[in-house]
């Protein structure tokens, strides 16, 4: 079964970044925390949370995948996509598109980091605030 | 960094507002954390000048695992201390560690002073020295509001800043780490106050791949599961350190009222189940650790007629609990948040101005001190007064406040009352009294913190108090932490960080070591903090103790002052021995 992040509970989010360590590691063999697809931050004004940006697998319309020029983001089961490092050019039009500002680049390499729902921030999240939600609905 | 077997340090001379980086690689064999900056501080310190010349240094170091692996999250700053005039080191968690090693610096020297009221902004491709005119005088929380304004952006970055109380040069101000963490003791505050630095922020996009990634992430994995998995850490997280108000209480432990007793009637009313129950609100963590120690406290505060109510949100600790409470006979975990939250926003050290006020509170009741040097009534459990005390604390406000500020040592100089002055070697006394190894800890302990080698936990573990192996196993303890410190973790992770564990850990991460250089790094290590305080004019055998501690029984038994000496000079030959050894053989 296809399956998304989502983050459905951080209001019990403590702020550790563990999910930021592991999605870099795991995703990119990285010491540093800068190649992670999740983000957490403080946001939130007066009520002042813990907030987690990330793809958010999006379903019918993927403003990424329609603002790349060169077919490298393709559907991905579930939701989301699927990037093909081949056929990227770097152009960064992804991470303009993106509605949440869930792409982003880093500065050693052309490729945008863009979460593949693998589900390894999930394992790691002390609080159970991250968690694999099912998508057996989406194509 | 690791993959050149070197460490990086940024210099920044706020005077001449000149910056380069060097890389050294003689300093690997240091590890990292408090072997580098020991190293370095020795290096810069100009052992004639007062520790807030403008000459002096202030020194930060992370270490090898920072944050790479769990719960290594603590960054060290070293200076020379304006409290005690000799060694200044201090920890702090938050998100500065984390925020170096994305930027790529191992460690960052800081001497000089700017020419006006300045903040530094850090990154890997830039280093700027800033205009911080326009928030002088104001209050720690608020100049991390102004920074974030100014330097826009948004989340992974730390800011390290003073309040009045640095600025105005009291010895015991702190420097505050991300709002809920701080360089406490020893007063880097002042440090930087003396320099004109308001407040220093670092943030970094480096990105550094890992050479093995299957073997650190089955290391990191391991460590993972033991923080999370296992009973090692559980209590951190849960009612935190203030657990220990309710045991300290119970072994006849916990300072009250100035050291007039160890027990406090009201210690249920302040205890953590207090906190938890009353005001706990949140919990969370430092960048790194998956346990969140952080603790979260509300008070409402009424502000006007009308239901007209602030929102106050405090981060509270044992420490805080004991020094900012019991110590001073507060009963309720409301006026307990109150006065950490003063000393949060004016910038001191809770600890020392916890001390410094109880002792003016049995100082005035003496008639060692007037009124006319307190202005206020000082008078255990009077929250009111020692609100007041804590604001002329920061401002200088007179002479007396001015010396109280500056901590026991100096006050009691001035206005006598030592005997009941409760410092050892000039530092204010923790909140533990639990026996020989708590008193000899802090005594001969580097920095004369309880963390030095752990006496305060010696003592509750011991079965029976035999001297020689007390001074032998806090010897070995202190110098087995500047392995841990030198990485530096969470010493809350010590127990899961052990010998085999650091090991490969650094094997993991492409610092292969083996357990004797672990113990001739940490003999390295300790030697130069030895050589520093040398040449700063400390000697062990100066120390002076107040009556006080010999008097309130701790852990229901009064220590003997004489055995007490004997146990320093026995400390104190054994740091000779070890100088001798590093000198005469090639662990330089």
């Amino acid at each position: 079964m296809a399956k998304a992040l989502v983050s459905s509970g951080m209001n019990k989010c403590i702020g550790c970044f563990t999910c930021q360590r592991v999605c870099a590691a795991v995703n990119h063999k990285s010491f540093t925390d800068n190649k992670s697809a999740i983000k957490v931050r403080s946001l939130g004004g007066l009520s002042g949370k813990f907030f987690a940006t990330h793809c958010l697998a999006c379903k019918d319309e993927r403003a990424c995948m329609e603002a790349c020029p060169t077919g490298a983001l393709a559907k991905r089961r579930g939701g989301g996509v699927i990037l093909n490092r081949d056929l990227c050019i770097g152009c960064k039009k992804c991470e303009d598109a993106c509605p949440v500002r869930a792409i982003h680049f880093t500065a050693d390499e052309k490729y945008p980091i863009i979460c593949k729902h693998c589900g390894a921030c999930t394992r790691y999240c002390p609080h159970e605030c991250l968690e694999m939600e099912e998508r057996s609905d989406v194509e | 960094m690791l993959s050149e077997k070197s460490i990086r340090v940024l210099y920044i001379n706020l005077t001449d507002e000149k910056v380069r980086i060097e890389i050294r690689s003689d300093l690997y064999d240091y590890l990292g954390g408090v072997g580098v900056a020991s190293k370095l501080l020795e290096e810069n310190i100009k052992p004639g000048k007062p520790p807030l010349h403008e000459d002096q240094p202030i020194v930060f170091a992370i270490g090898a695992l920072s944050s790479v692996m769990p719960v290594v999250t603590k960054t060290v700053a070293m200076f020379v201390s304006p409290v005690t005039g000799e060694l200044g080191e201090s920890y702090a968690g938050g998100r500065l560690a984390y925020t170096m090693f994305n930027a790529g610096f191992d460690a960052i020297v800081i001497t000089g002073k700017a020419k006006r009221p300045s903040y530094i902004s850090i990154t890997n491709n830039r280093i700027d020295i800033k205009d911080a005119r326009a928030f002088w005088g104001v209050d720690a929380d608020k100049t991390g509001q102004y920074i974030r304004t100014i330097e826009g952006g948004s989340g992974k970055r730390s800011i390290i800043r003073i309040g009045p109380a640095g600025e105005n040069l009291c010895a015991i101000a702190n420097v505050n780490v991300d709002s809920f963490r701080h360089f406490g003791r020893m007063g880097l505050g002042a440090v930087f106050g003396s320099k004109k630095l308001k407040a220093i922020q670092v943030t970094g996009d480096r990105v550094e791949l890992a050479k093995d990634f299957k073997k650190y992430f089955q290391v990191y994995n391991e460590i993972y599961k033991r923080v999370t998995e296992t009973p090692i850490m559980a209590k951190y997280h849960d009612l935190g350190t203030p657990i220990n108000v309710k045991v300290l209480n119970g072994i006849g432990a916990l300072p009250t009222r100035n050291l007039q007793q160890t027990s406090f009637e009201h210690a249920d009313s302040i205890s953590g189940e207090a906190f938890a129950e009353k005001n706990l609100v949140r919990k969370i963590a430092c960048v790194g650790c998956p346990v969140g120690c952080i603790h979260i406290g509300q008070v409402r505060r009424e502000f006007d007629k009308g239901h007209e109510y602030e929102c106050l949100n405090v981060s509270y600790d044992y420490e805080l609990i004991s020094t900012l409470g019991s110590y001073l006979g507060i009963a309720s975990t409301d006026e307990v948040l109150e006065l950490i939250n003063a000393v949060e926003e004016y910038g001191l050290d809770a600890v020392a101005t916890g001390v410094c006020l109880a002792w003016a509170t049995e100082a005035l009741e003496k008639g060692v001190v007037s009124k006319d040097d307190t202005i206020v009534e000082l008078k255990f459990g009077d929250k009111e007064s020692y609100l007041k005390a804590i604001h002329y604390m920061s401002h200088k406000e007179n002479e007396f406040y001015d010396a109280l500020s500056d901590g026991l040592a100096c006050v009691t100089e001035k206005f006598g009352g030592f005997d009941f002055a409760v410092q050892v070697a000039k530092n204010e006394m923790p909140a533990y009294h639990t026996g020989y190894g708590s008193v000899v800890g802090y005594a001969c302990g580097a920095r004369h913190s309880h963390l030095c080698n752990g006496g305060y936990s010696y003592d509750q573990t011991i079965k029976e108090f035999d001297k020689k192996k007390t001074v032998d196993d806090l010897f070995e303890e202190e110098i087995k932490r500047c392995i841990l410190n030198s990485l530096v973790i969470c010493l809350f992770a010590r127990n899961v960080y052990d010998r085999d564990t650091i090991i490969k850990a650094l094997d993991a991460v492409g610092r292969p070591t083996s357990v004797e250089e672990l113990d001739e790094i940490a003999k390295r290590i300790y030697a130069s903090k030895l050589r520093v305080k040398e040449k700063l004019g400390f000697d062990l055998s100066s120390i002076k103790l107040p009556k006080r501690i010999f008097e309130t029984p701790a852990m229901g038994k009064k220590l003997d002052e004489a055995t007490v000496y004997e146990m320093i000079e026995m400390f104190k030959k054994k740091n000779q021995e070890l100088l001798r050894e590093i000198e005469s053989s090639n662990i330089k």
